[in-house]
């Protein structure tokens, strides 16, 4: 294994950057190879397989989310369809549609690192977090209508007289529409949680790109970043028809 | 008194630095054991004070030590600061976290940083937790059932919660570590089939806790939501259900069950092979019977719920499949028993603490089976025989489990000699003192006596057991105390370790005791077959062997 030629550092002397702990960019070695590295490709492959077994917790974490949102969808199947229809689909769709996009954005951000292309990393990466910033304010908007129709659990909860779709003379359980909005809150709202953490991510990879941190040799935390990012996405795609489109047809 | 040395002390990782912010912010993963095994030694001993009063309440058949609130706060209290805060991050944090990477070959775990944010989430974790306690604690019990913990319990439920949410993650976290390190941080030769049988352990228990504490936490955040806005996700007045929260509940807390005792199942592995100096019978089998009782322990946990107004068809499955958790664990006791047979045997405390681990295992596991039966599961729950069943898996197995580790790499983590005699004495005092105390306790269940009683007096007839079992916890306590004495005496004035006191196989005893910083002083390459205790004891080759390893010096 050969190691990169990404001495990107003016430090001469190589021997200062030994036994450095946490951050050694300012090394003469290879700018990102820890010490406990043998070399950089172990590096890589053991923060991304980190990642991934990340991911893996977060999928058992939105599970159990999952698992009770069946549970009373089985349940109280008409009025989470009642519920449903008042959250607006229009906005959750230009949401998704969002999220795909920043998911383009992202793998150009990943293309970029890889060949090198500094100013479609920065400009992908930037891109990614507008639209990561539009879907939270189309998120907030959502979560203000829902606050002006009294839709938030609580105390000021109000759910009268909503007719369950495809059952005329019947209105939804207002117990029971207030558990689809209390899943939806929970499950929406950690996603936005998400999506927050995700931007702090790509903050400080734009940091790093603009100051040309990342080689075709070491970008790492571009690939990584970019997983997270993508499994926030995926989620979405989940979310979405589970929640905005019960019982809905053309 | 400490002989002075002839030559002078070698670098380790204790003496490389000092000051107390060279603790508090190492990377390395010895260092982290060691704020770790400070750490739960803490609260083992808050834990085990709960533990006694609640038997100083039993004493007697009335209630007369304490009111009903504060007993059940204390057993509350007590099985949330032992389960969460000592026994899951016991062996896996400390002894797990100073052996993985020297056992595979490797200068540290994979996320040095990482791992020391986990080691301050459990502090911060842990703080909430006293926090919690110090100003009124939590009555629920344990499990903090919905919707008593939900929507009637005065007591400060989401404190708790939110302090084991925290301490869930340093959990997480801990498992990310090892999973990544196991994978991709060997050392060259250290193949899968290699690797020992610890490691094996390890590496199941971590898949146990990335994929079921993320199920805990977000369990705790609903309940944390539902309590303070009423959400009704748990609250069958508002439509909500439950036998859900159960269901979630124990999506985790049976498998956490594993996590505690995995590793101790990996400790004994070690322990047995060393000191009947003996290969390990059936490799393969132990190490996948660990994978096993990962994937199936995620299968039985309605197990806990027989009683709960549970379909009886899923009752069924749920109970079959509990009965085939037994076939990994029995693989496994056989074939450390095949080891044992017809090996060089050396009563070692650490090999007392193993026979004391396998006894009260089997104990264990077998009164799980009985549990897992419904007839009998309906007769029995919610009584002592419960109690009795699961101290016998957690302080029977994971405690002498984590004991015979701590007296077994004792001279590899501090580089000083334990008191062999008192070690020995108090591994007896300890196994005397458990069956003293849980033996009792399925008597009493059998018979009747109810968990979570603070007063029996229209039973009087239960006091003698309950005498006995009271007594055992005070015997227990001595054989808990009398290993902290002796490791701290041992520190100072305890005989400097050689590399390789017990002639182990392992490359944890191939480094210097205490070792350096980064472990091995040059990368060490494998060339042998894990438990080779054939080629270390076989005569006059010192030579060959002394050439292959990779010393420290």
């Amino acid at each position: 294994m050969t190691l990169p030629a990404a001495r990107r550092s003016p430090l001469p002397d190589s021997s200062t950057a030994a036994g450095v702990h946490g951050d050694t960019h300012t090394g003469a070695h290879n700018p990102a190879l820890l010490h406990h590295f043998a070399e950089p490709q172990q590096q890589r492959d053991a923060a991304s397989l980190g990642m991934w077994v990340f991911l893996a917790t977060e999928v058992m974490f939105f599970g159990g989310l999952f698992c009770a949102y069946l549970v009373y969808r089985r349940l109280y199947f008409g009025d989470f369809a009642a519920a449903s229809k008042t959250i607006n689909m229009g906005l959750g769709a230009t949401n998704t549609a969002v999220l795909i996009c920043s998911s383009l954005t992202v793998v150009l951000a990943v293309w970029a690192a890889q060949t090198a292309r500094r100013t479609l990393l920065i400009v992908s990466l930037i891109i990614t977090m507008l639209l990561g910033v539009v879907f939270l304010g189309i998120k907030g908007i959502e979560y203000a209508e829902k606050f002006e129709e009294h839709h938030v659990p609580g105390a000021s909860f109000s759910f009268k007289n909503v007719p369950i779709p495809g059952h005329p003379g019947q209105f939804a359980d207002p117990h029971h529409a207030q558990l689809f909005f209390s899943l939806y809150f929970v499950m929406t709202g950690l996603h936005a949680l998400h999506m927050i953490i995700g931007l702090g991510i790509f903050l400080w990879l734009l940091t790093m790109a603009w100051k040309g941190r990342f080689t075709p040799e070491w970008h790492t935390p571009v690939e990584i970043g970019g997983l997270y990012w993508h499994f926030v996405d995926i989620i979405w795609i989940y979310l979405f028809p589970l929640l905005y489109l019960i019982d809905r047809h053309p | 008194m400490p002989t002075p040395t002839p030559q002078p002390e070698r670098e380790n990782y204790l003496n490389k630095h000092y000051g107390v912010w060279s603790w508090l912010l190492t990377t390395d993963h010895k260092r982290i054991a060691l704020l770790y095994l400070i750490s739960i030694t803490f609260f083992f001993f808050i834990g085990g004070f709960f533990a006694l009063l609640i038997r100083l309440e039993l004493l007697t058949p009335a209630g007369d030590l304490v009111q009903a609130d504060t007993y059940n706060k204390l057993f509350t209290m007590h099985g949330m600061v032992m389960v969460f805060f000592f026994l899951i991050p016991s062996i896996p944090a400390v002894l797990g976290n100073f052996l993985v990477p020297l056992m595979i070959g490797a200068k540290d775990l994979a996320f040095p940083r990482i791992n020391l944010l986990s080691w301050y989430l459990y502090i911060i974790g842990g703080a909430m937790m006293l926090h919690c306690m110090l100003t009124g604690g939590v009555d629920t019990g344990w499990t903090f059932y919905a919707p008593f913990a939900t929507n009637f319990t005065n007591t400060k439920i989401v404190e708790a919660a939110l302090a084991i949410f925290v301490a869930g993650f340093s959990s997480i976290l801990t498992g990310l570590n090892f999973v990544v390190t196991i994978h991709r941080m060997r050392a060259p030769g250290m193949t899968w089939s290699r690797l020992p049988l610890f490691i094996w352990a390890h590496y199941a228990t971590s898949i146990i806790q990335l994929l079921g504490t993320p199920v805990i936490a977000v369990t705790i955040v609903l309940v944390a939501a539902e309590r303070s806005l009423h959400l009704g996700i748990f609250d069958p007045k508002l439509g909500g259900d439950p036998l859900l929260f159960q269901h979630l509940f124990w999506f985790y807390s049976h498998p956490a069950v594993y996590i505690m005792i995995l590793p101790a199942m990996g400790v004994v592995t070690e322990i047995i092979a060393c000191f009947s100096r003996k290969r390990i019978f059936g490799y393969s089998f132990v190490a996948f019977s660990s994978i096993a009782i990962a994937v199936f322990g995620f299968l039985v946990w309605a197990h806990h719920m027989f009683v709960a107004g549970m379909s009886v068809y899923a009752a069924l499955v749920f109970s079959l499949l509990s009965y085939a958790v037994a076939i990994p664990s029995a693989i496994k006791v056989f074939n450390w028993t095949a080891t044992l047979y017809k090996g060089s045997i050396h009563y070692d405390a650490p090999m007392l603490y193993a026979f004391g681990f396998l006894g009260l295992f089997t104990i264990g596991g077998l009164t799980g089976l009985f549990l897992a039966a419904l007839g009998i599961d309906v007769h029995v729950t919610d009584t002592y025989f419960v109690v009795a069943h699961f101290h016998y898996i957690m302080v029977g197995g994971a405690v002498m489990g984590y004991l015979g580790g701590m007296h077994f790499w004792w001279p590899k983590i501090s580089g000083k000699l334990y008191p062999e005699g008192w070690a020995r004495l108090a591994a007896l005092i300890v196994f005397i003192g458990f069956n003293l105390t849980f033996f009792p306790q399925f008597l009493l269940g059998y018979m009747g006596m109810p968990r979570r009683y603070y007063d029996y007096s229209h039973m009087p007839e239960f006091q003698v057991l309950n005498v006995l079992s009271t007594a055992g916890a005070t015997v227990l306590g001595v054989g808990y105390l009398l290993p902290m004495i002796y490791f701290l005496w041992s520190m100072r004035y305890g005989k400097p370790a050689p590399d390789n006191p017990w002639n182990a196989a392992g490359l944890e005893w191939k480094t210097a005791s205490p070792p350096p910083t980064f472990n091995f002083d040059e990368e060490p390459v494998v060339t042998w077959e894990a438990y080779n205790y054939d080629e270390l004891d076989a005569p006059h080759d010192d030579a060959p062997r002394s050439k292959e390893v990779p010393v420290a010096r």
